[in-house]
C-alpha cells in the first residue's frame, strides 16, 4: 500500500498548492495560469460564471479532467507531493481518501441501480478502510452524520426513492466517508431549494469543522461564497481575477469584473430597485380559488397540487408567484396558460372566462391564447434547434395568420431591436447563441403577437448572474414601454424583488402570504416567507 | 409483483387469442387452395369438393375458427394436410431443434456482442473500437447464406472440424448434439452479435460519460469496477431489450440457416407448409411463434424490474 501524505506532518506547508495552472480542451484554454492555495482546515471558495474554468480547476485537482482536456503547464501539489502528472494508480489512491468530492447535481450523481448504503460503503471498501460487513454498518453511521433521517432504512433504498436534498446528503456522506484532508464541493447545492440549500451548507460546514477537513467550494454565487468561505477567489475566462478574504472581496472589490459581479448579484444589493408604482390599474388576469387535484391511487384521497389559489395580475404590472419545488407554482402557471385544466375555481383574462364555469371555446379560446404568451425556464430546450431566429419569432405570427411574409419579416426586425439583439441574429440558429441571447429570442417570440399578458416561468434561473440582470432589466423596460403584464414564476426571492409589484408566496399548493412586494419581502408576516428570505445566500453579508 | 404478473399473463392470453384470429384469417386470405393441392392439379371438381368437405373447408369460416380454437386449446392442431401426421407431433419434433439453435446462437451473440461493445466504448477513438466496428459491420453486411456456405466449405468439408449438416438430439448424445449445432449457431450468432454490440456500445458510451461514473472515479474506484459495476450494469436494460427482440426473431425460424445445414427445425417446416398451403401446420407454427414472442417479452419485462429498480412496479415487493 502506498503511503498517505500526512498533512499534519507538513503543518508549515499548504495542503493544496496550485501554481500557474494551464488547462486546455484541445487547443482552447479553459484555465490560464491559475494560482491557488488551501491551508489545512481552511475554507476557500472559487467563484465564477459558467465557462470561467472553476469546475475545470476542481477536476484538474482530482485528476478527473474530461476527454480532451489536458494540463498544459503549471503544477498541482497535494500536501507537498506533485500530482500534476501523477499516474492513474496513484491518483486513484488519493481520490476519495485524501481528496473527496461532493458533485453538483444530486439527481445524476448517484448510480441509479445501486442502493445508497452500498454506494457509501463502496468508498470505504475501495480504500480498504472496512470489510464487507463493517462497511455496511459504517455507511449507515456516515449517512446519519450527513443528516439523512432514518439512515438504516434509507441505506437500503435506491436513489430514485430519495428527494434531491436527501440524495445530496448521500453524496456528502460519500465525499466525507474516508475523512479526506480536502473536500471539493462543486456547486453542492445549486440544484436545491434555498431552505434545503441552507441546511445542507450548514451541515457541510459543521462536518468539515469537526473533521478538520479543508473545503474548496466551487460556486457561481458570490453571496454564498462570502457567507461560507474564509477566502474567495474570483475566476473569469480561465484567469483568477481577484482573491482575498471573503468579506473584503465583497465589500471592496479591487477588480472590475468582481465589481460587476457584486453589483449584479440581486441578493447582495442592499437597496431595492423598487418598481415605479404604476397608477392603480384594473386587474387583467383574475385567478379565483383555483385547485388542481391528482388521483394517485384508486380509493385514496386525491393529491392537491394547487389548493384554492387566488390572485390577480393588474394591467401593465407584474405579479410574482414564489415558492420552492413542489409548491404548485408551475402548475398554476400552466393552468393560467390553458395547458392544464383546473379541477376547480375560475380564471378570467380581461373579463373573458378562460377556465372554470363558462370558459370560452373555439375562436374565443384562440383569441385568449393569442393574448397570453409564455417564456420558459430553459432557453436551451425551449427553442427548436432546426429553426432560424427569424422563423422562431415569426412562428406565432404565422400560426395566427398575421400579415404577409414581408410584414412578418419587418415585425421580427422590430422585435429583435426591442430585445436588444442585432438584426443579423435573424438568420442564425439557436445553437449559435448564448443562453442570454436565446432567452431574448424567447422573449421576442412571446411579444410577437403583442399579448396583454406574458407568463414567465423561471425565465432567468438558467442564466449567469450578469446575464440574469440584463434580462431582468430588459423585462422591466419592455413593461414600461409596452404596458404588458407579467405573471412571473420564480423560486428566487432576490429576483422577484427586482421585477415584481405584487408577490404571492406559495407552499405545498396553498398561498401563505400575498401583497405588495415591499410589504411581503420587506416585512414578511408568515414564518415561511421569513424562512425563505433568511435562506437566500448572502442575506447575512449584505453590503451596506 | 404477483398482481403485476397476473395482469401480464391475462394480457398475454388476450394477445394470443387475437393472434389466433389474425393467423386464421391470414392463412385463408393466402392465394391457393389446399384441396386443389391435395387432389392434384388434374383432379375433377367433384374430387376437389370431396377433399374440401373432408378437410372441413366447406363450412362457414366462423365454424372453422371455432373448431380450430377449441381443439388448439387442448393441444390438437389437427393433421397436416400434406402428410397426415398430427401437427402437434410435427411441431414437437422441430421446435426443440430451433429453440436449441436460437439459444445457442444468442449465447454466442451476447458473448461476442457485449465484449465488442464494452471494448468499443471503453477504448473510444482507439484501435479496439475500430476493430470492433469493422467486425460488426462485416458481420451485419455479409449475408448469412454466403457466410454459411463458406463455413461449410472450409470449416466442415475442407478442415473437417465440424459436421457439414444434420442434427443429433442432445438427449441421445449431448456432445455430438452440441458439435452438430456449433457451426450453424456461430453463423447465426455472428450476424446477431453485431446488433448486440452496436447497442451495447451506444448505451455504454452514454453511461461512461454520466455524472455518477465521474463520482465513482472520485471515490477512488478503479477502471474495472467503473466499467462493469457502473457502465455495463447500467447498460443491461438495452442489452436485454435487444436480446429479447432478436431471440423472438430467431425462434420464428432461422429459415436460411436451417436450410443450409439441413436442420429439421421450425423454419424448414414453415417453408414447406407455406408452399403446399398446409393450413393446419402454418396456423399452428405461427401461433407457437407468437406464443414464444409473448413469453420472451414477459421474461424481458420481468428482467427489467430486476435490473433497474426504477422500473419496479408500484405496490411491488418493498
Amino acid at each position: 500500500m502506498t503511503t498517505t501524505p500526512a498533512p499534519a506532518d507538513e503543518a508549515a506547508g499548504p495542503l493544496l498548492h496550485i501554481e500557474n495552472l494551464h488547462v486546455a480542451f484541445g487547443g482552447n484554454p479553459a484555465v490560464r495560469g491559475a494560482d491557488l492555495t488551501v491551508a489545512p482546515g481552511e475554507r476557500v471558495a472559487v467563484v465564477g460564471q459558467s465557462g470561467s474554468g472553476k469546475s475545470t480547476l476542481a477536476h484538474a485537482v482530482m485528476g478527473l479532467l474530461p476527454g480532451s482536456a489536458r494540463i498544459t503547464d503549471g503544477t498541482i501539489r497535494l500536501a507537498g507531493e506533485d500530482i500534476t502528472h501523477a499516474p492513474e494508480k496513484r491518483l486513484r489512491d488519493l481520490r476519495g481518501r485524501v481528496v473527496g468530492l461532493v458533485p453538483q447535481d444530486p439527481m445524476t450523481n448517484l448510480n441509479p441501480v445501486a442502493k445508497v448504503g452500498r454506494q457509501v460503503a463502496e468508498t470505504l471498501r475501495t480504500h480498504g478502510l472496512a470489510d464487507r460487513r463493517t462497511a455496511a454498518a459504517r455507511a449507515v453511521e456516515l449517512l446519519a452524520q450527513a443528516g439523512l433521517p432514518e439512515p438504516e432504512r434509507r441505506a437500503r433504498q435506491y436513489p430514485h426513492e430519495l428527494s434531491g436534498g436527501q440524495r445530496q446528503r448521500v453524496l456528502i456522506a460519500i465525499g466525507l466517508a474516508c475523512r479526506p484532508h480536502l473536500l471539493i464541493a462543486d456547486e453542492p447545492t445549486s440544484a436545491l431549494d434555498v431552505t434545503v440549500q441552507q441546511q445542507i451548507l450548514d451541515h457541510l460546514q459543521t462536518l468539515t469543522d469537526e473533521l478538520g477537513t479543508a473545503l474548496l467550494l466551487i460556486t457561481h454565487d458570490l453571496g454564498l461564497a462570502a457567507e461560507r468561505a474564509d477566502r474567495v477567489l474570483v475566476m473569469s475566462q480561465g484567469e483568477v481575477a481577484e482573491s482575498g478574504p471573503a468579506r473584503r472581496v465583497l465589500t471592496d472589490p479591487a477588480h472590475e469584473y468582481t465589481r460587476r459581479l457584486v453589483a449584479a448579484a440581486p441578493s447582495l444589493r442592499a437597496e431595492f430597485r423598487p418598481r415605479t408604482p404604476a397608477p392603480a390599474a384594473e386587474p387583467l388576469l383574475q385567478v379565483e380559488g383555483v385547485t388542481k387535484e391528482y388521483r394517485l391511487k384508486r380509493g385514496a384521497a386525491p393529491f392537491k397540487a394547487v389548493d384554492g389559489v387566488s390572485f390577480t395580475v393588474a394591467r401593465g404590472r407584474t405579479t410574482a408567484v414564489v415558492g420552492e419545488s413542489g409548491s404548485g407554482k408551475t402548475t398554476t402557471a400552466r393552468m393560467v396558460l390553458g395547458l392544464l385544466p383546473p379541477t376547480g375555481g375560475a380564471i378570467t383574462l380581461d373579463g373573458t372566462p378562460v377556465a372554470g364555469p363558462g370558459a370560452v371555446r373555439g375562436s374565443g379560446r384562440r383569441a385568449v391564447r393569442r393574448a397570453m404568451q409564455p417564456v420558459f425556464q430553459d432557453p436551451y430546450a425551449s427553442l427548436d434547434p432546426m429553426f432560424t431566429v427569424e422563423q422562431l419569432i415569426a412562428e406565432p405570427l404565422t400560426v395566427f395568420g398575421v400579415g404577409d411574409a414581408a410584414a412578418r419579416r419587418s415585425r421580427v426586425t422590430d422585435l429583435l431591436d426591442q430585445v436588444a439583439l442585432p438584426a443579423d441574429t435573424a438568420h442564425r440558429h439557436p445553437n449559435e447563441l448564448s443562453g442570454g441571447q436565446r432567452q431574448r429570442v424567447a422573449i421576442a417570440r412571446a411579444l410577437a403577437l403583442s399579448p396583454s399578458l406574458v407568463v414567465c416561468d423561471e425565465p432567468v434561473s438558467a442564466l449567469d448572474v450578469l446575464v440574469q440582470q440584463q434580462v431582468l432589466t430588459l423585462l422591466r423596460t419592455l413593461q414600461d414601454d409596452l404596458g404588458v403584464s407579467y405573471l412571473f414564476i420564480s423560486h428566487d426571492l432576490a429576483v422577484v424583488r427586482e421585477v415584481a409589484h405584487e408577490v404571492v408566496v406559495m407552499k405545498e399548493g396553498r398561498v401563505v402570504e400575498q401583497g405588495a412586494v415591499e410589504k411581503v419581502l420587506g416585512a414578511p408576516e408568515h414564518p415561511y416567507t421569513r424562512k425563505l428570505s433568511g435562506a437566500v445566500p448572502g442575506a447575512t453579508v449584505g453590503v451596506s | 409483483m404477483l398482481r403485476y404478473l397476473g395482469n401480464r399473463l391475462w394480457q398475454s392470453a388476450l394477445t394470443l387469442l387475437l393472434a389466433s384470429v389474425v393467423v386464421f384469417g391470414g392463412v385463408r386470405a393466402l392465394p391457393g387452395d389446399p384441396a386443389t393441392t391435395m387432389a392434384g392439379e388434374e383432379a375433377d371438381p367433384a374430387t376437389v369438393a370431396a377433399v374440401r368437405a373432408e378437410l372441413g373447408l366447406d363450412q362457414p369460416l366462423v365454424v372453422q375458427y371455432g373448431k380450430f380454437l377449441t381443439s388448439a386449446l387442448t393441444g390438437d392442431f389437427g393433421d397436416s394436410v400434406r402428410t397426415g401426421t398430427p401437427v402437434a407431433d410435427l411441431i414437437g419434433a422441430t421446435l426443440p431443434v430451433t429453440v436449441q439453435l436460437a439459444l445457442y446462437a444468442m449465447a454466442i451473440a451476447v458473448l461476442l456482442g457485449t465484449t465488442g461493445g464494452v471494448l468499443a466504448a471503453v477504448f473510444r477513438g482507439r484501435w479496439p473500437e475500430w476493430a470492433a466496428n469493422a467486425f460488426s459491420l462485416t458481420a451485419l453486411s455479409v449475408p448469412t447464406f454466403w457466410l454459411g456456405i463458406l463455413a461449410v466449405l472450409y470449416l466442415a468439408v475442407h478442415l473437417g472440424w465440424f459436421p457439414a449438416s444434420g442434427y443429433v438430439s442432445p438427449l441421445d448424445d449431448p456432445l455430438r448434439g452440441l458439435h452438430h449445432l456449433t457451426l450453424p449457431a456461430l453463423i447465426l450468432g455472428l450476424a446477431h452479435s453485431a446488433v448486440v454490440q452496436r447497442q451495447t456500445r451506444g448505451s455504454m458510451v452514454g453511461t461512461l460519460t454520466a455524472d455518477f461514473v465521474r463520482t465513482a472515479r472520485a471515490k477512488g474506484l478503479g477502471g474495472r469496477a467503473v466499467v462493469f459495476r457502473y457502465g455495463l450494469r447500467n447498460s443491461l436494460v438495452v442489452v436485454v431489450t435487444v436480446v429479447g427482440l432478436e431471440l423472438g426473431g430467431l425462434i420464428g425460424g432461422a429459415v436460411v440457416t436451417e436450410r443450409i445445414f439441413t436442420l429439421p427445425g421450425v423454419g424448414k417446416l414453415t417453408l414447406d407448409a407455406v408452399f403446399t398451403r398446409d393450413y393446419p401446420v402454418v396456423q399452428a407454427v405461427v401461433l407457437v411463434i407468437t406464443g414464444a414472442y409473448i413469453v420472451i417479452n414477459l421474461l424481458v419485462d420481468v428482467l427489467y424490474t430486476l435490473i433497474d429498480p426504477r422500473i419496479r412496479v408500484s405496490g411491488g415487493t418493498r
